[in-house]
């Protein structure tokens, strides 16, 4: 209860969770994909978040719990700078994204959010058909190729176990697709423009149960290649497919672990209350 | 006291009448419990009176328009038929030769003056003869009371002249050749008709419907692609129908693209702030300023300042005859422009606000630029908003008149704006237009009471232009609704 809260830095382990994953790939310690320093935000006065410090690896999945408006999803927002968008938002502190700080003034905002794909609370698909809501991203950097168009299109349905329901439709509006297809459809998306990072906003809160299962497959499917971020309010969740979970509490960071530690053995007793459901 | 009254009448009272709650949803037959009996007595309270408000007020709304409607539709729509010509032997042994077209009761002004009683007959009426004959009698219509006539009928023999001037003359033909016709008048006297001075002939008495259907879908036509003659009294309106659609056109060209681009610029650029919200309010505002304020400020700005400085720069050799520096439909269909720009912000911007903002998250998030955002995403999304934007701002352009008569609109233009001579296209030239046609045709012409029937008409032609313009306009939008907006969601 003491101690400081907010700039806990563990001692991570290079290997995820074994009930997670079949982690046995990564052997060697790697290089933290996000690395967050003192990191403070306020939305004009009030401060979301506050003194923030945390190191995400990378290729495992990390989860953001915690109670409503304690700034999970602010934190997310900072790491591909969305929160440029917010009026009166200011940020304070350092982010490091595979070494490179993101606020430093010479950024390409645009850049970083390519290396850095986004996938929304609500799915969010443009009003246009299947193939060009994937082919948005790489026709933005200019690829016009029609063939290399449809390999992405391809890969990035693939990977976001969409290709087989929509192959034969890729003309029809994506707005006919069902919820957790829109979803899938959004972090196909995000994968054509070839990020390193996904930055998940609680994106099964919007779905059933079997598409939200779905999702979660993905999720783990993903992590192979990807360093995923998510934000949830479901515990279950985090417990079922994150390797690490932070925990936030009135834009503070209480405790951040390996998710079986979080959730067995909590240092904090604030996290043990949360978790135990005793608040929140 | 009163809500208790109604509570215990349940019978088909006022609600019997209303659409939202019939009787059978009163469970007349059915057992009421108290909390739905509760539940009747507050609509009751709430809803008849108020809804008969409402009702009316659309009711009127709509008598209104369609009192309007009708009116010009019967008028203009009968301007073109070719009407039976009768042959009146009055009393005293005069004869009349004329259309009938109109028939009103004579006001009893000895009644009213000595407080005498309406004789027990009735009112007595009166017929409105179209004579025509105007270089003869002078007038082209007259009335009669009905008890002056001794002998009415439709004699197949008489024809109807359309003439280049003095407008229609009506007589018998006694001897016809290539040089021209004699014709007797109806007080039998005759005259000489040259060839060349006629337009159109016809026997009215001795058409079939056929025939007059035939003839009122020519004269169609030629109101519709014919000059205009006599001081825009007779002929047809094809340089007034052009000038508007040309300077609508225009107008649009100028107005949208403006209009858009301001509107993104608050929306998706500006910060917003007070200053924002004071250019947001002050835009709002433009386009409740008087039309005839713009029309000033287009003649000192575009058609002095920026056609004069046009004029000393690139046509001096032709000064001091004016070319920009006098009014043409250039400057007529930008001051109109600037009058309508308003109406296309607002909408473009209520569409922009519309947007979804995650959408605009979900592009910026794959590295789009904002420029880009608002290109592939927010405009497709805003184009129905945009255009009924365009709706709005063509129909009042194609119907204002003010701003134009200081900017260019002329009572007759020698040629149109658009023509076969290089450069084909001559924007500097002088307009004619619906508007000011009906208002000059109806107002300022010499003969009025002839120029009537062309107000209608001219007044049907605009009405049906912008019906014709807004109806392709919503033909659009819906189209491009469908294609961008969710099927499902």
């Amino acid at each position: 209860m003491n101690q400081p809260i907010g700039t806990v830095l563990l001692e991570l382990d290079p290997v995820p969770h074994a009930g997670a994953a079949n982690g046995a790939a990564l052997r060697e310690p790697a290089p933290p994909a996000i690395e967050v320093e003192e990191l403070t935000v306020h939305y004009g006065a009030q401060p979301a978040v506050r003194e923030v410090s945390l190191q995400i690896p990378a290729r495992q999945v990390t989860a953001f719990i915690g109670p409503s408006g304690c700034g999970k999803t602010t934190l997310l927002r900072c790491f591909n700078r969305m929160n440029d968008l917010v009026a009166g938002a200011r940020v304070q502190g350092t982010i490091r994204i595979e070494g490179h700080d993101i606020y430093a003034p010479d950024v390409d905002v645009t850049a970083l959010r390519r290396r850095v794909g986004m996938v929304f609370q609500r799915s969010n698909p443009f009003p246009m058909s299947i193939f060009d809501n994937v082919a948005y991203g790489p026709r933005l950097v200019g690829e016009r190729d029609r063939r290399r168009l449809a390999d992405i299109v391809e890969t990035s349905l693939r990977a976001a176990a969409l290709w087989d329901e929509v192959k034969d439709r890729l003309r029809d509006n994506a707005l006919r697709l069902s919820g957790g297809q829109q979803q899938r459809l959004c972090i196909a998306r995000a994968l054509a423009v070839e990020p390193s990072i996904l930055l998940m906003d609680e994106p099964c809160s919007a779905l059933d149960p079997i598409s939200t299962a779905r999702i979660e497959e993905l999720i783990l499917q993903l992590k192979e290649r990807y360093t995923v971020v998510i934000v949830t309010h479901n515990m279950q969740q985090a417990a079922r497919i994150a390797d690490n979970t932070a925990f936030l509490l009135s834009g503070r960071l209480v405790e951040f672990d390996r998710t079986s530690i979080i959730f067995e053995h909590p240092r904090h007793p604030e996290t043990r209350d949360y978790i135990t459901g005793r608040f929140g | 006291m009163n809500g208790a009254a109604t509570e215990t009448t349940r019978g088909p009272g006022p609600q019997a009448v209303l659409p939202q709650h019939g009787a059978q949803e009163l469970g007349f037959p059915l057992p009421v419990t108290s909390a739905s009996r509760a539940a009747v007595a507050r609509r009751r309270r709430e809803g008849a009176l108020q809804v008969w408000m409402t009702a009316t007020a659309v009711a009127a709304s709509l008598l209104m328009v369609a009192g309007l409607l009708l009116l010009v539709l019967v008028n203009g729509l009968g301007y073109f038929w070719p009407r039976d010509v009768a042959r009146l032997e009055l009393v005293d042994g005069q004869v009349i030769i004329g259309e009938i077209v109109g028939r009103e009761p004579i006001p009893d002004m000895g009644a009213t003056l000595t407080g005498a009683t309406a004789s027990a007959s009735g009112p007595r009426y009166r017929i409105q003869l179209k004579t025509g004959n105007r270089d003869v009698y002078g007038l082209d219509y007259r009335w009669v009371d009905e008890d002056a006539i001794a002998a009415l009928g439709y004699p197949e023999d008489i024809t109807v002249f359309e003439r280049r001037a003095w407008g229609n003359l009506y007589g018998v033909v006694l001897e016809e050749n290539a040089d021209g016709y004699e014709v007797q008048l109806a007080d039998g006297r005759t005259r000489w008709l040259r060839a060349q001075d006629v337009v159109d002939s016809w026997r009215p008495n001795a058409m079939t419907t056929g025939q007059k259907l035939v003839a009122y879908a020519v004269n169609v036509w030629e109101f519709l692609t014919g000059e205009p003659r006599e001081s825009n009294t007779e002929g047809g309106i094809f340089p007034a129908l052009f000038g508007t659609v040309l300077m609508v056109f225009l107008m649009t060209l100028a107005a949208v693209p403006l209009g858009v681009l301001a509107a993104l610029y608050l929306r998706e650029y500006a910060g917003q702030g007070p200053l924002v919200s004071l250019v947001r309010v002050a835009v709002n505002n433009l386009a409740g300023v008087p039309s005839i304020v713009y029309g000033v400020f287009g003649l000192g700005f575009f058609v002095y300042g920026v056609g004069g400085t046009l004029d000393r720069l690139l046509f001096s050799d032709q000064l001091p005859t004016p070319t920009f520096g006098t009014g043409g439909i250039l400057w007529a269909s930008l001051t109109m422009a600037l009058l309508t720009v308003p109406v296309v912000i607002v909408a473009t911007e209520e569409g922009l606000a519309a947007v979804p903002g995650s959408l605009r998250e979900a592009s910026l998030a794959l590295g789009a630029t904002r420029w880009e955002t608002v290109r592939h995403v927010i405009l497709p999304r805003v184009l129905p908003a945009v255009i009924t934007g365009a709706i709005l701002a063509i129909a009042r352009a194609a119907g204002e008149v003010a701003p134009l008569m200081l900017t260019g609109v002329v009572k007759v233009a020698p040629a149109l704006a658009i023509d076969g001579t290089a450069p084909f296209v001559h924007l500097y030239r002088k307009f004619m237009h619906l508007g000011f046609h009906i208002y000059d045709a109806g107002f300022q012409s010499p003969n009025v009471e002839a120029a009537r029937p062309m107000v209608f008409a001219t007044t049907l032609v605009l009405l049906a232009l912008i019906t014709g313009l807004n109806l392709v306009a919503v033909v659009l939008r819906h189209r491009l609704r469908e294609r961008y907006q969710s099927p499902s969601v």
